[in-house]
């Protein structure tokens, strides 16, 4: 590990001497990147002790500070009850080990799991722009079907991100200026384009304080995940599926997807194509093969086309009481 | 350096470290506990899992510098003296060792699950029932530990036994 220097932040809301600093909450992938020196920071500013970790109710909303465990925030009751989806995409990831360490918002800001990130040996543009990408031809089970680059074809590896995009949570940011943004978690993780270096929207020593859950989400909600394991494996596909259903038309149809792309993926498409309609299987799969229309392949990983459909279909079955599979 | 105060096992350590030094570092190497080992020190294998103010986690993943003021048992702080820690016998009664190697990791582990178990946490299988410490929520809640030796089933029985005794 190189070395660094260290510094404590004691609140939240003054960031004015932080400007060169890199944030530090549970550390869980942050340390490990750093064991491996593919993280380096020159001055680590520990905010775990800053505040921002409370849940509380405001308006309706449930405001969760950035510093709340993932333990936490998935035993809260009002996130049980209310926002089911966000408790188990929580308590899919990780061990209890690390989700009693990792922070709501170090959870949004981990990186890719792509072991050619991972591996300083190899060609990785998110790692050093410019030398190539030997995901694209190499072992790519695991990468992105949809919004990847020719530069970069690595996946967001979060459980957490997915259910937050798909319950349209903002994320509660402030710069060391003291100005503060409202982004939309969906908005929050960027496409690889041509700087995959780039994960996230945040500017240098933007801090994210909070996150918003809007108040009344949706009624039926379900997060799955696909993966060689049954406890702690990151996701080949996953899915989080929140909608209304009225009078016998499904509303407030929200669909986010793991494992495919380089964020967290809303399903914009099929969302749009089962609004206000009943649901009916042929009419789950047909939307969900009109979001996977752009969808590429790059080897091993082509079966990810097919699944996530797949698994989609399943949970809005079985949300809407049209069957188990 | 940076100076630092925490707890570990009850007893009360002012030391200097260097920012870099991992809790597990600093407890195997400045406080002389050999106890919690060093198996990937990448927290993917939980030998080195010390309960920190009440919650497990990994203590190579975690900087000594962030510990300031806490509280932290490690498997030396386990046993009661010469009496055992009612896992510690269990996984002697049950077999659920070979190498030894995880074992300290898995016992950390597994006291910090049996009071996450009587505090209501939930787990992935937990669903919304209320919590029963059965085989499932076990093997979910204990999958943070590896045993290249495969004791998993006496590791199971072990936990299972000893948070019967305790309740």
């Amino acid at each position: 590990m190189k070395p660094f220097e260290y510094d404590r932040l004691e609140n939240s809301h003054d960031l004015s001497a932080v400007a060169n600093g890199r944030y530090l909450g549970g550390g869980t992938n942050l340390i490990d990147l750093m064991k491996h020196q593919i993280e380096t920071p020159d001055v680590l500013v520990d905010v775990t002790r800053a505040g921002m970790d409370t849940i509380e109710q405001r308006d309706g909303a449930v405001l969760v500070g950035s510093q709340v465990s993932n333990t936490d925030l998935a035993a809260h009751p009002l996130i049980r009850k209310h926002y089911s989806v966000l408790s188990t995409a929580l308590l899919s990831g990780a061990t209890q080990q690390l989700r009693n360490k990792a922070t709501t918002g170090g959870n949004f800001l981990q990186r890719t799991r792509c072991q050619y990130f991972y591996d300083t040996k190899r060609a990785c543009n998110k790692r050093q722009p410019g030398s190539g990408c030997d995901a694209m031809n190499g072992l790519n089970r695991f990468h992105a079907i949809l919004g990847e680059s020719e530069n970069c074809i690595a996946v967001h590896p979060s459980d957490m991100a997915v259910a937050m995009a798909a319950l349209d949570a903002v994320v509660l940011t402030r710069k060391p200026d003291g100005s503060e943004r409202r982004i939309p978690a969906a908005d929050l993780h960027r496409l690889p384009g041509d700087r995959p270096d780039l994960d996230h929207v945040l500017e240098q020593g933007e801090l994210i304080v909070g996150v918003e859950l809007p108040e009344k989400p949706p009624k039926l909600q379900a997060y799955r995940k696909v993966r060689d394991r049954s406890s702690y494996a990151f996701a080949v596909v996953s899915a989080a599926v929140a909608l209304d259903v009225e009078d016998g038309q499904m509303r407030n149809v929200r669909i986010g997807l793991g494992g495919v792309a380089h964020k967290p993926w809303r399903a914009s498409k099929a969302e749009a194509a089962l609004e206000g309609k009943a649901p009916d299987t042929a009419l789950f799969m047909q939307a969900m093969r009109e979001e996977m229309a752009d969808a590429t392949g790059h080897g091993h990983n082509d079966f990810k086309i097919t699944l996530a459909p797949r698994v989609v279909v399943s949970m809005l079955k079985q949300l809407t009481g049209l069957g188990e599979n | 350096m940076y100076p630092l105060h925490l707890t570990v096992n009850g007893t009360a350590h002012d030391v200097e470290v260097d920012p870099r030094r991992s809790l597990l570092d600093l407890v195997r190497e400045t406080l002389n506990l050999k106890g919690p080992k060093k198996g990937c020190d990448h927290g993917q294998c939980g030998a080195c899992t010390m309960i920190v103010n009440g919650r497990r986690i990994n203590s190579c993943l975690s900087l000594a510098l962030s510990h300031e003021g806490d509280e932290v048992t490690t498997v030396e702080g386990l046993a009661d003296g010469e009496e055992l820690h009612p896992l510690q016998q269990a996984f002697v009664e049950e077999d659920a060792f070979q190498c030894g190697i995880c074992t300290s990791g898995q016992l950390c582990s597994a006291a910090a699950l049996i009071d996450e178990i009587k505090e209501g946490l939930p787990s992935v299988v937990t669903g919304q029932d209320p919590v029963e410490l059965n085989d499932e929520e076990i093997r979910e809640r204990m999958s943070g530990n590896l045993c290249r030796c495969g004791a998993y089933n006496n590791i199971v029985e072990a936990i299972r036994s000893a948070a019967g005794e305790q309740r």
